[in-house]
């Protein structure tokens, strides 16, 4: 098949032809017609695979796991040598054991290994492409607009344009790569690549604090590394034929629950589970497009991802509840925090985490059901929150903050991106919008599962802790001051463009998703399990009802605006108060009125509540070690 | 006869018809009954009525007119979430419509710019935070014990839910003060002349405004003793019966209580949802499933 | 009658008075005199209210606050002066910052005298008011052409 790929190798292309290209016209013209061949490839491989289960396909590149082996040697070099210069030997140290791992490995076994079909595709590798093709590339158009405005406001930071462009354009070909590949090792090394992006796009601007934060993500998506390649040593061991996905998701549970153990845990620090969730939250000092592509919709995605195609060996197991608890524990705690958060980017990365954690809470159950949900949530947050992250990269730009609190009456101040961004977080905590489909799927799921009650029960106050944080956003960019001024001005037609369609895809995505459910993913778990899952009919008709219904808000709005209305000024307890809400205070003082949200730090606060979920899931994490030891000896 | 298929059309349509009827009717005899406890005579059974067509008859001042939208979104999802409980739908789905429904008060309450409103919005995203898990772990619970989340199956299903479920309908009994409105938990506005921060969520409704929300909380009022319902459902007499009851203690309480801090608020309800709730529905997955029938 | 008069909220505004009126407005409430019989609602709030009971007489520090409070009151609407302060300014009348009663801020329908009002003459006025309010809402409506209906704007 020669679209997977091309789907791998274009991008990687492109990425070299930006580093030769500095004009910003050029480089608009190129990623915007590579954005568009990317998006059309991957809807062209739906079309052309959507009814296939799995196809195993070679790569026309025979010596190609051979150049890998190259390119993550010299990679390592790189970052070994950035470990001494930064001074950061926990960096260090980690790419060192993985690196001399791999050497070893690869000198001692690969003689060994018998090369099988090295790609493949199913309908979850289809989704997972989609949604890289499609909101993947929306992103990069998007950021051109955005770096522009970027190196405009930050006139301190070197512009490496050609760098960024380079490394997003690289982290495309790995995703795809990532969700193609069948052969571990290749896994293994696109994973790595995203690992690295991931730490070149944090530490863009060089300062202390992104710097740090870059090599906060690099140590702990190391550590990942480190238990998926002592996977792959453990399989290599055991036979080496075990290294293809599909063989070794067929071996059963007693031969693939240690890899899938392992790779889980690389999983869990790739999704910034908690643990390891601070790497997430630092993050967020990247440009607001790095944390939409890399850090809400696909390469933490690769995380959950990979947890979920190993599901169906950790259902039922011990190891595969524990993960789920770590999971679930994310949710909560991760929705909680959100709570206390001001920082727009913050309560994104929040929510981020606590969604993943979710996916991985059904992954780690792992019952057909739970699957069915798990890849659903994987569809939804990533448009919705992608849409989140370029909304308020936009704003951030407009208004100078990215404090929620700064953000009163932008629906008068900014009204298009103002309504994007109420669309984006309806989709994201409103029935009958997406997330709210698949938490109701989820504690109907979880209900027939083995100790399913400890994860409605966490869904049900982690359910309720995210309506807050939402809403009281959403009150927020309403609550109008009556004299504010439109500041939208211009913004770049790219960025419109991108915001545009991934606004159309939340609400199209919840009319489609019965139509996506039983085309893709419904015969993808019906492939694995035997039998599958589905919203009754009745549910689905009275949902899309509720979404013609909802155009009321709307509707209603335009018909009010038309009818004269008495205005009247609001309530301020008798003080008369001219439109920019000052009052006359005490002593002849006049005071502004200032509305601020509730942070309740007391309970929600982030410190208490990250200490509580990091000490709970290492333990976790270490009684899956203990038990994940006992089976290995 | 109705033909089966239709039914769940036709009681849907009674309720958005007569449950503001009824639940106008129940909120008057809650203030006939709070002011004999107070030894007043207190107001006619029909006052709440008055009020409202009185509502229709003033001015509607808002302060922005996007206000109007949300108020009239909040009435019609409150209509619609209740109509498909009574048409038997999902609680789950039920639920998460009220939940949409209650956004649209709250953000009703946003767009003004008003210190009291403001307040009164977080408090009563404070206040479905505190509800919410109870409610969906009663959805759950009846669950568990009925083998359904359709409320037409649950209603029908000739099982002595409450047996089953003791600890959560006290749960639920719990977080039902809070969405009645009733003292001690009437943080983001009350009924009645009770007044708080002004009166919260509603300061800044005025007029026909006002009467959408007063007819929202009528249909409210029938939904969730609808659900006291459905623990009784094996049997109407003892449903009714229960019904009445536990409204007489609601009303008790809202007499006898001051109200409290939300931070009291918050707690108790989620200690009681995790202590009475998960532990019945604890009880029952154990039941279930290590010792089979 | 319309529903208007079954169903008169009021919101009560304490101007700067000696607090006498306003313990006999609460005593008006209390279940010997339960004006919520009649519906009287003691709101709080302005924009909920028919109904404007002012107590006290006017001076500058309470000026704005009382036309504030009066413009907030949707139309219908009706003011009472409750007790000798409110209708005239009473003892305080000749105050260095004292305008004088309610109308030298806001049109005032009823007057209350008394000092303190007595709660029947309290009543008595609400009840007087709740006629006036009617007549407006007739000459609301009929400025607006439309014909006399249940239902107002929406
Ligand atoms: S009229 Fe008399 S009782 Fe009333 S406020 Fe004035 S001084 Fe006080």
């Amino acid at each position: 098949m020669i679209d997977l790929s091309f789907l791998i190798a274009f991008p990687a292309l492109v990425a070299l032809l930006m580093l030769l290209i500095s004009g910003q016209k050029l480089r608009s013209a190129l990623v915007i017609a590579t954005a568009a061949v990317l998006g059309l490839a991957s809807i062209a491989l739906l079309f052309l695979n959507w009814d296939k289960n799995t196809v195993l396909v070679n790569f026309p590149f025979e010596p190609a796991t051979e150049v890998m082996l190259v390119i993550e040697v010299l990679l390592a070099i790189w970052i070994l040598y950035l470990g001494v210069k930064h001074r950061k030997w926990l960096t260090f140290f980690l790419m060192f054991v993985q690196a001399g791992l791999l050497v070893w490995f690869e000198t001692s076994y690969s003689i060994h290994i018998e090369r099988g079909f090295n790609l493949f595709i199913d309908q979850f590798s289809l989704i997972m492409a989609l949604i890289i093709g499609i909101i993947g590339s929306l992103i990069c158009v998007y950021a051109l607009g955005y770096m522009e405005t970027y190196h405009h406001h930050h006139k301190e930071i070197k512009d490496r344009r050609k760098l960024f462009f380079f490394t997003l354009f690289v982290f495309l070909s790995a995703m795809f790569g990532l969700v193609f590949s069948n052969n571990l090792l290749w896994v293994f090394f696109f994973w790595e690549i995203t690992t690295i992006c991931s730490f070149v796009l944090i530490g863009y601007a060089k300062t202390e604090e992104a710097t740090n934060n870059a090599f906060l993500a690099l140590s702990m998506n190391l550590l990942g590394g480190v238990a998926f390649i002592a996977a792959i040593v453990y399989l290599t061991n055991l036979d080496p034929n075990l290294l293809h996905l599909d063989t070794l998701l067929a071996s059963g549970q007693a031969v693939a629950l240690v890899p899938a153990v392992l790779i889980s845990f690389a999983g869990i620090t790739k999704a910034a589970l908690m643990p390891f969730s601070s790497w997430l939250v630092g993050a967020m000092v990247a440009p607001t497009p790095v944390s939409a592509l890399l850090h809400s919709s696909t390469m933490v995605k690769a995380g959950v991802y990979i947890i979920v195609k190993f599901a169906p060996i950790l259902t039922g197991t011990t190891e595969g509840l524990i993960i789920a608890m770590v999971g679930g524990i994310t949710f909560l705690l991760a929705s909680f925090m959100a709570i206390s958060q001001n920082n727009a980017k913050k309560v994104l990365a929040y929510s981020t985490i606590a969604n993943l954690g979710l996916i991985v809470a059904c992954a780690g159950v792992g019952t057909y059901n739970l699957m069915w949900v798990a890849i659903l949530l994987i569809v939804f947050h990533a448009i919705a929150k992608s849409l989140l992250f370029l909304c308020v990269g936009t704003v951030e730009h407009r208004i100078g903050s990215r404090n929620i609190e700064d953000m009163g009456g932008l629906i008068v101040r900014m009204p298009k991106i103002a309504i994007m961004m109420f669309i984006g977080m309806a989709g994201m905590f409103l029935a009958p919008f997406g997330m709210v489909i698949s938490k109701w799927a989820a504690i109907e799921a979880f209900i027939t599962a083995p100790f399913g009650l400890i994860f409605i029960a966490i869904l049900a106050f982690g359910g309720s802790a995210t309506v807050f944080f939402w809403s009281k956003w959403m009150g927020k960019i309403i609550s109008v001051m009556r004299d504010q001024k439109v500041v939208e001005g211009t913004v770049a037609k790219e960025k419109w463009a991108s915001l545009y369609i991934l606004t159309g895809l939340v609400v199209v995505v919840c009319f489609a998703f019965p139509l996506i459910s039983s085309l893709l993913i419904e015969p993808y778990v019906l492939n694995i399990y035997g039998h599958t899952t589905r919203l009754a009919q009745a549910n689905l008709t009275i949902m899309i009802m509720m979404l013609c219904l909802l155009m009321i808000t709307p509707l209603s709005m335009l018909f009010y605006r038309k009818k004269p209305a008495a205005i009247a000024p609001p309530y301020m307890a008798g003080r008369p108060t001219p439109t920019h809400m000052s009052f006359a205070g005490s002593l002849g003082v006049t005071r502004e009125v200032v509305l601020s949200n509730y942070y309740l730090p007391r309970f929600f606060g982030e410190e208490r509540l990250f200490m509580a979920g990091t000490a709970l899931c290492w333990g976790l994490l270490l009684i899956a070690g203990t038990l994940l030891a006992g089976v290995i000896l | 006869m109705i033909p089966e298929y239709l039914m769940p059309v036709v009681t849907a349509i009674l309720y958005i018809v007569l449950a503001p009827l009824l639940g106008g009717l129940i909120c008057g005899i809650d203030r006939k009954v709070t002011a004999r406890m107070q030894g007043r005579v207190g107001p006619p059974i029909l006052q709440p009525f008055y009020d409202v067509a009185k509502l229709f008859e003033k001015e509607n001042p808002v302060v922005t007119v996007a206000q109007n939208a949300y108020v009239l979104s909040y009435l019609v999802f409150m209509a619609v979430a209740g109509a498909l409980f009574f048409a038997g739908n999902d609680m789950l789905l039920v639920i998460f419509a009220f939940t949409l429904s209650h956004i649209f008060l709250v953000l009703g309450a946003y767009s003004s710019y008003s210190p009291y409103s403001h307040v009164g919005a977080e408090r009563e995203l404070l206040q479905i935070i505190a509800y919410e898990p109870m409610i969906i772990l009663t959805a759950v619970g009846m669950y568990m014990v009925t083998k359904s989340f359709f409320v037409s199956a649950i209603a029908t299903s000739g099982i002595p839910i409450i047996f089953y479920l003791p600890g959560v309908f006290i749960g639920y009994l719990m977080v039902l003060t809070i969405k009645l409105r009733k003292s001690p938990f009437d943080l983001s506005t009350s009924h009645h002349a009770h007044q708080e921060i002004v009166k919260g969520v509603t300061t800044d409704f005025a007029g026909p405004n006002l009467a959408k929300i007063e007819i929202a909380h009528w249909y409210e009022y029938v939904f969730l003793l609808g659900v006291i319902w459905l623990f009784f459902a094996w049997s109407p007499l003892i449903a009714i019966v229960v019904i009445v009851v536990a409204y007489f203690v609601e009303i008790l309480i809202d007499n006898t209580f001051a109200r409290v801090k939300w931070q009291l608020m918050l707690r108790s309800s989620w200690i009681i949802a995790g202590m009475l709730g998960l532990v019945n529905l604890g009880v029952l997955y154990y039941l279930k499933l290590v010792v089979p029938s | 009658m319309t529903y208007l008069a079954k169903s008169p909220w009021i919101v009560h505004y304490n101007g700067s008075s000696c607090n006498g009126c306003d313990i006999e407005i609460l005593a008006a409430l209390t279940p010997v005199f339960d004006v919520e019989r009649f519906g009287i609602i003691n709101t709080g709030n302005p924009k909920h209210a028919d109904i404007l009971l002012v107590t006290g007489s006017v001076n500058s520090q309470n000026r704005e606050p009382l036309k504030n409070v009066y413009d907030q009151i949707p139309d219908p609407k009706v003011v009472v002066a409750i007790g000798i302060c409110a209708t005239s300014g009473g003892i305080f009348r000749e105050c260095y910052n004292v305008y004088g009663g309610t109308d030298t801020t806001i049109p005032v329908d009823v007057y209350v005298p008394g000092c303190a009002a007595r709660p029947e003459s309290i009543i008595d006025g609400v009840v007087k008011a709740l006629g006036i309010l009617e007549e407006k809402r007739k000459k609301i409506q009929e400025k607006a052409g439309e014909p006399l209906k249940a239902g107002g704007a929406v």
